[in-house]
């Protein structure tokens, strides 16, 4: 269909032929810039319903392990560089076959602090899409350095070539009544190891309250 | 976006942009899509033209699943469900859910757990299934060809991934020049929609990622009006809209009259500028559109994007009158119009309008029983061609004095009445 594409083109053309086309730079306003931007981030995914644990590098592997449910099947992508005891390897499962796995541990690409968001661009340590989207529970391991403090400090450092995800809580939906409800299509359970090299604590939903 | 493997098509109007899903669906052999929640898939009646096809289109949307269910129309942009209650969609679950996949569960109760839990099962065998899904797309990217969709039940990445075959709409405005320019768009539209710092889902893809996701990549680019409102200088503005449906949240008549009320797929302030835009002047209940606005302008004090939709909407009504001016029966607004303007074009012809509306005032409480909030008294039935506007509202009755009157009679208050 070029007729069309050169059709629309030029009604394009036409309807503009009064503007100057210098496009005006658009100037994104600057991000935040927490003096602290671990403690921000875990405060940040956490309020949106995740989990968070902070632990140190040597903990990782059972920081992992206390988040999964016992006796749960678990899928690792073939990239991941955490050690998951009893965990399979994708290998390009089917949707159906996937739907029969319970949780999921990845890396990720980046953390956003401002907006507790962590940002996925599937990568061999993040594996595929699906992956991270059909099982109900997903574990991602954060680590201190990719953490940074806001949207436009994100953006350079990702590549548009890959997908990308990014995830801001579990799964949630406020369409009946507006009564937020958690984990409709995606994993209802989001827990975000994070690793900063301090004693592991945790901060969870319930950690919050009066604060 | 070819570059990267996609198959990019344009279409100039609705029925361009269906025949080419049509024919993809047809190429796959597929009886069923999975859609994402979008406008301007609905714009352009794309479930319709699939169900001519034989093609059926589930929405997996939760609320568009509701509607599509309840086999209503959406009322609002964001939560296009918002006008049923709980107890109305559990009905709906029962009732229809068992037609098309997945029955309801039969202990299905009315909280929102329940019901979402049950949306996600029935769900979840379509996901699995389907072979391809059609997208709408919030933003699209000059420079990487990226497609952006901002969501949070996850039934987009669930239909941007799982299926073979992609199909995805996109309105020719979407177009943000380079991939940092998203940067400020993906802090305004969770904010300005939700009031949350970041939706819990934005997915972007850039054609075909091999080995992820599905292996065949439409797009289709679409005109359907696009051009003719880029052609109105003061209306172009409404294409920056990113539908956060912040200005139908603070519209006082929106609140009033519900989305229905606006007939077209985009209500409230930004509908009532878009649609004629888009479609031009000429059918009536297009040309209505522009006047359902007090110009109150809180649309344009939320808007993110700065879209001034109350200069819009006067520029628009002037086309509406400009188009009309030669219709050889003047409408009755014209003729009140006119005969307001002629009365107060000349202190004594208002003043001589005002007594005689202070005797209807004193005539008309007489016969209307009613009282306003606030106790103003409230006119009856008008006779003549007044009824049809009194058959569904109250009249306040003209008060009995005119202010031009009092000021007379008490100096501007400094007499005592
Ligand atoms: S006109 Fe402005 S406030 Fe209304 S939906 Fe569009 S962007 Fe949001």
């Amino acid at each position: 269909m070029s007729d069309a594409r050169s059709e629309i083109l030029s009604r394009v053309r036409d309807a503009l032929a009064d503007v100057d086309p210098a496009a005006l730079p658009v100037e994104s306003p600057p991000g935040a810039a927490p003096t602290d931007v671990l403690t921000r981030f875990a405060e940040r995914v956490a309020d949106y319903r995740a989990e968070v644990v902070r632990c140190s590098p040597d903990e990782v592997a059972a920081r992992v392990a206390d988040s999964l449910v016992e006796g749960s099947r678990v899928v690792v992508p073939p990239g991941l560089d955490v050690d998951v005891a009893n965990a399979f390897v994708d290998e390009g499962l089917s949707a159906a076959e996937l739907d029969r796995v319970d949780a999921v541990v990845t890396a990720c690409r980046l953390g956003i602090a401002e907006t507790g968001t962590i940002v996925l661009d599937h990568e061999a340590d993040q594996g595929r899409r699906a992956i991270t989207l059909v099982p109900d529970r997903h574990i991602c391991v954060v680590r201190a350095e990719q953490v940074v403090a806001d949207v436009p400090d994100a953006m350079p450092r990702l590549d548009p070539g890959r997908p990308l995800t990014w995830i801001s809580g579990p799964s949630a939906t406020s369409d009946i009544e507006l009564e937020r409800v958690e984990g409709v299509h995606g994993p209802r359970t989001l827990i975000v190891v994070l690793v900063d090299g301090n004693q592991s604590t945790s901060t969870s939903v319930g950690d919050r309250d009066g604060s | 976006m070819t570059a990267r493997g996609a198959v990019v098509h344009w279409a100039r109007d609705a029925a361009d942009a269906n025949r080419v899903i049509v024919d993809v669906a047809r190429t796959h052999a597929v009886d069923e899509v999975v859609k994402v929640k979008s406008m301007v898939t609905q714009e352009i009646d794309l479930n319709g033209a699939l169900a001519d096809a034989g093609i059926a289109a589930w929405e997996t949307d939760l609320a568009e699943l509701i509607v599509q269910l309840g086999d209503d129309l959406p009322s609002h942009i964001l939560v296009p469900a918002i006008h049923r209650n709980r107890a109305e969609i559990r009905e709906i679950f029962l009732r229809r859910m068992h037609e098309v996949g997945r029955p309801a569960p039969t202990e299905l109760t009315d909280e929102p757990v329940v019901l979402a839990a049950a949306a996600r099962e029935h769900l979840r065998e379509k996901f699995l299934r389907a072979r391809m899904a059609v997208s709408g797309a919030n933003f699209a990217v000059a420079d990487t060809g990226t497609l952006v969709v901002v969501e949070s039940e996850g039934n987009g990445r669930m239909c941007l991934t799982l299926p073979e075959v992609l199909v995805s709409v996109v309105g020719i405005e979407k177009v943000v020049p380079t991939f940092a320019e998203l940067d400020s768009l993906l802090r305004l539209l969770p904010r300005s929609s939700t009031g949350e710092r970041m939706n819990p889902y934005t997915s972007m893809w850039t054609g075909v990622t091999p080995g992820d996701g599905p292996q065949e990549v439409h797009v289709v680019l679409l005109d359907n009006g696009r051009t003719r409102a880029l052609a109105d200088e003061v209306g172009r503005q409404a294409l920056r809209c990113i539908r956060c449906s912040a200005c139908l949240n603070v519209c006082p008549v929106y609140e009033r009259v519900g989305g229905h009320a606006y007939g077209s797929v985009y209500p409230g302030p930004i509908g009532a500028i878009l649609n004629p835009l888009l479609k031009g002047t000429g059918d009536p209940q297009t040309d209505s559109l522009p006047y359902a606005s007090s110009l109150c302008g809180a649309c344009f004090e939320v808007c993110p994007v700065r879209i001034d939709i109350p200069e819009v909407l006067v520029h628009l009504r002037t086309q509406v009158v400009d188009a009309r001016r030669d219709d050889s029966v003047p409408k009755p607004e014209a003729v009140a119009m006119r005969a307001a303007g002629y009365a107060f074009g000349n202190a004594r012809r208002l003043r001589w309008a005002e007594r005689v509306s202070g005797l209807a005032g004193r005539a008309l409480t007489r016969f209307g029983r009613s009282r306003l909030p606030g106790g103003r008294a409230a006119a009856g039935r008008l006779p003549g061609p007044g009824a049809a506007w009194t058959g569904a509202r109250d009249l306040p009755a003209p008060p009995r004095e005119s202010f031009r009157a009092w000021w007379r009679r008490t100096k501007g208050g400094r007499v005592d009445e």
